[in-house]
């Protein structure tokens, strides 16, 4: 028996309630002082704090099983838990790939063990994410781990039959294809975003126009065979007028975008600090700019951090030898802070939307996302808004000490994060895991 | 200036230093005792991830000229493409006590990178990044083109700049290190630039850059231009389909003896310029690389002459007049 008073705090930027969990569960919200407790009850003073459900990442880089030097499913879900997250989609690009039922399961399995948040297994869409032929989608889906989304994240799904193919199959069970959209001829090795920055620095260019068109293909792909799309990290303008001309034809398609590229610009690789390098790239001010636009008018449907950690080795060389990718769990919330709430575009409930009930909607998650009412399961993120800290890699808890916001000042806070009503992070610190 | 790494932030008085610096370097070369103390005790590394006979041994030359030890350094074939070397060569050449460290790379960056890890506490100069810069190839070619100018003016070149000059740069833009670090010294110093070349072989994106462009090399030779700069085209560039055939290639962006005759025909003061090697027959034909409009061997002399007096200029500190005397 364990029970938390999360007391006079606001839920999604709402006047302040007092929150009862037990057992896991919110047994009651009510006005400050007006609630039952039980007599060892834990109070925490959720004055001038944020209760958002629980936040949940459809895009993250666990690198577990094979790499586990950049990152672990412990210190990734850690890092989840220190960022607010209480559940987390694992992309397949391990090694080996999730591409069985039993790698899926194994992935399952340590996050379960690890207990710092949900871990949902991504399904690879085809064997080894090699583009070539179908992985067994139906025995990931009817394992323990349930998968429900298949990606070939890190690569694009580019053969258009199977594509095809893997978005008719998925209907079977309700699932969904997350498309990394990035035609290969033209990207062929690509440094940056093409345009002003790359002409100017002499590295090869990555075309808006081959997110862009597999984007606009993968759309009437979806809708000649009446599927479900997901586009993984929108990057650029072009991509957004697509996916709103997609969902105003009634498309079932919805997409990502992440923090990184609501904040931070092509300009950064002028500094040839491979910190900078992603993959999609960081594009320009106009991209940022509408990207920050189409989620204010619900065409991009979700936050996904694409955290991505490597080792120092893959890091710090040339920046054309240098691996792609960013670390983002434990600085996502902050940056939707500063790029939208604090612009003044969108307020905490829509936040909750793209961080955690949308995803949990796209997902069929049952135990995510939920309303913070009597009866939800305790899975909760308690955000300080107030304060600004410049962000410092070396005290993150994932492994990865690639932050792109090294020594930028970002607001806001984690205070808490419960997670099936267990207090992972407390005061600002990661506290204890949900023993099993 | 504490590094050489881009032209696009030489400023114009850095510029024309240098180049006064290397007119002051060639009267030295010129010299039977082509040797001066300048640098006694200083040691310089040419640092080479990339074949480069030519530019190396300019380098080496240059030093050698003001009496520096030289250290030859080629980490080609080593892991590069692991990554790591960088760093690791950094703090080897650091333990060396190098003050200067001149880098050629096949990666656009790194001697930025060099220069701003703190890995190294060295003069950092760029002999050549990927598609990035070639600042020291610019800094000679503009040398070159000042003297041109002086001659024809009948004045001497020391603090001349290269105001209401054409210079024509014909070929492989977008592969081109030299081609953008020409077209930013060339602009500070008062050029005016045009580039030449098919669509395929230009950068998206350099709209803003300060220059022309033409795909019509007759139309812009008919224009008279002071200078026109043949790129050399590299052999990889055939298989990746940016252009059909050589053989089209040299018909319509190529020197050829045609378009020569044509430039003696109209009289015209243009020169011809190429930063080498040539691939005679392709983008320049011989009868081009060998007229009397060639400034392709004064080219190679200017380049000593121009990485004497970076060499002088970065590692003789702050000295406002170097001194230059014999002792
Ligand atoms: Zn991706």
């Amino acid at each position: 028996m364990s029970s938390f008073l999360i007391s006079t705090v606001s839920p999604e930027g709402s006047d302040p309630v007092d929150l009862l969990i037990v057992d896991g569960v919110i047994q009651a919200v009510g006005e400050p002082g007006s609630l039952e407790t039980p007599d060892d009850v834990t109070v925490v003073d959720g004055t001038g704090l944020i209760a958002l459900p629980g936040l949940v990442d459809m895009h993250t880089h666990l690198r577990q099983p094979g790499h586990e030097d950049a990152e672990t499913v412990d210190t990734g879900t850690r890092a989840a838990a220190k960022g607010g997250y209480t559940a987390v989609f694992a992309m397949a690009n391990s090694k080996p790939v999730a591409d069985t039922a039993g790698v899926v399961e194994q992935v399952w399995q340590l996050g379960q063990d690890a207990g710092w948040a949900d871990v949902h297994p991504v399904g690879a869409v085809t064997v080894g994410l090699e583009g070539q032929q179908l992985s067994e989608i139906r025995a990931m889906a009817e394992s323990r781990a349930q998968v429900r989304m298949f990606s070939d994240d890190g690569k694009c799904v580019h053969d258009p039959v199977l594509m095809r193919r893997a978005l008719e199959y998925v209907k079977s069970f309700d699932g969904l294809v997350a498309q990394h959209a990035q035609e290969p001829r033209l990207t062929e090795g690509a440094q940056m975003n093409e345009g002003v920055v790359s002409a100017e620095l002499g590295l090869t260019g990555w075309p808006a126009v081959a997110e862009e068109a597999i984007i606009a293909r993968d759309v009437l792909l979806a809708q000649h065979v009446n599927s479900r799309l997901h586009i993984c990290h929108l990057s650029t303008k072009g991509s957004v007028e697509i996916v709103r001309w997609a969902k105003e034809r009634g498309i079932n398609v919805t997409a990502e975008v992440t923090p990184h590229h609501l904040l931070l610009t092509e300009e950064l690789v002028r500094t040839f600090d491979p910190v900078y390098k992603v993959n999609p790239p960081l594009r320009t001010d106009e991209d940022v700019m509408a990207l920050r636009e189409a989620v204010v008018d619900g065409t991009i449907d979700v936050i996904g951090t694409d955290h991505a950690p490597h080792t120092i080795e893959d890091k710090e060389s040339e920046w054309s030898c240098a691996a792609m990718g960013m670390t983002g769990l434990e600085t996502a919330l902050s940056v939707v802070q500063k790029t939208l709430v604090d612009t003044g575009m969108i307020d905490w409930s829509t936040v909750a939307r793209i961080t955690s009930r949308r995803p949990s909607e796209i997902l069929r998650l049952r135990d995510q996302g939920g309303a913070l009412e009597a009866g939800a399961p305790a899975n909760i993120t308690l955000w300080n808004p107030a304060g600004e800290t410049p962000v410092n890699p070396e005290t993150h808890v994932s492994k990865g000490r690639n932050s792109p916001y090294k020594g930028m000042p970002l607001p806001g806070s984690v205070s808490a994060t419960f997670y099936r009503g267990h207090p992972v992070v407390l005061d600002g610190e990661l506290n204890s895991p949900l023993s099993s | 200036m504490k590094h050489l790494l881009t032209t696009a932030d030489l400023s114009y008085a850095d510029a024309l230093s240098i180049l006064d610096t290397a007119d002051q370097m060639a009267s030295v070369s010129s010299r039977s005792v082509k040797k001066l103390p300048a640098l006694r005790g200083r040691t310089v590394v040419n640092l080479f991830f990339e074949d480069s006979t030519r530019t190396r041994i300019s380098f080496e030359t240059a030093a050698k000229r003001l009496s520096a030890d030289v250290i030859n350094f080629s980490a080609k074939g080593s892991s590069v493409s692991k990554g790591e070397s960088l760093k690791d060569t950094a703090q080897t050449l650091m333990a060396m006590s190098a003050d200067a460290v001149v880098i050629r790379h096949g990666a656009s960056g790194a001697p930025q990178q060099l220069a701003s890890s703190g890995w190294i506490d060295a003069a950092v100069v760029n002999a050549g990044d990927g598609k990035h810069e070639h600042p020291t190839q610019a800094l000679l070619d503009a040398m070159t083109l000042r003297r041109v100018r002086a001659r024809r003016e009948d004045r001497p070149s020391t603090g001349m700049d290269l105001e209401g000059m054409h210079v024509v740069i014909v070929g492989d833009v977008l592969h081109s290190r030299v081609a953008r670090s020409n077209v930013w010294l060339l602009n500070t110093l008062g050029a005016r630039v045009t580039f030449v070349a098919p669509p395929t072989l230009l950068p998206v994106g350099m709209g803003h850059w300060p220059c022309e462009v033409s795909y019509d090399l007759d139309e812009v030779l008919a224009q008279r231009p002071d200078a026109v700069m043949m790129l050399r085209l590299q052999s990889e560039r055939m298989n990746a389909a940016f252009f059909p055939s050589e053989q089209e290639y040299t018909r319509a962006w190529g020197l050829t003896p045609e378009r020569v005759a044509a430039l003696d025909a109209m009289d015209a003061p243009t020169v011809i310029m190429h930063p080498g090697p040539m691939n005679r027959g392709l983008e320049i034909s011989s009868e081009a690389a060998d007229s009397p409009r060639s400034t392709v061997l004064a080219q190679v002399a200017n380049g000593v002459s121009v990485r004497m007096a970076v060499l002088f200029l970065l590692l003789s500190g702050d000295e406002s007049t170097p001194s230059l005397s014999d002792n």
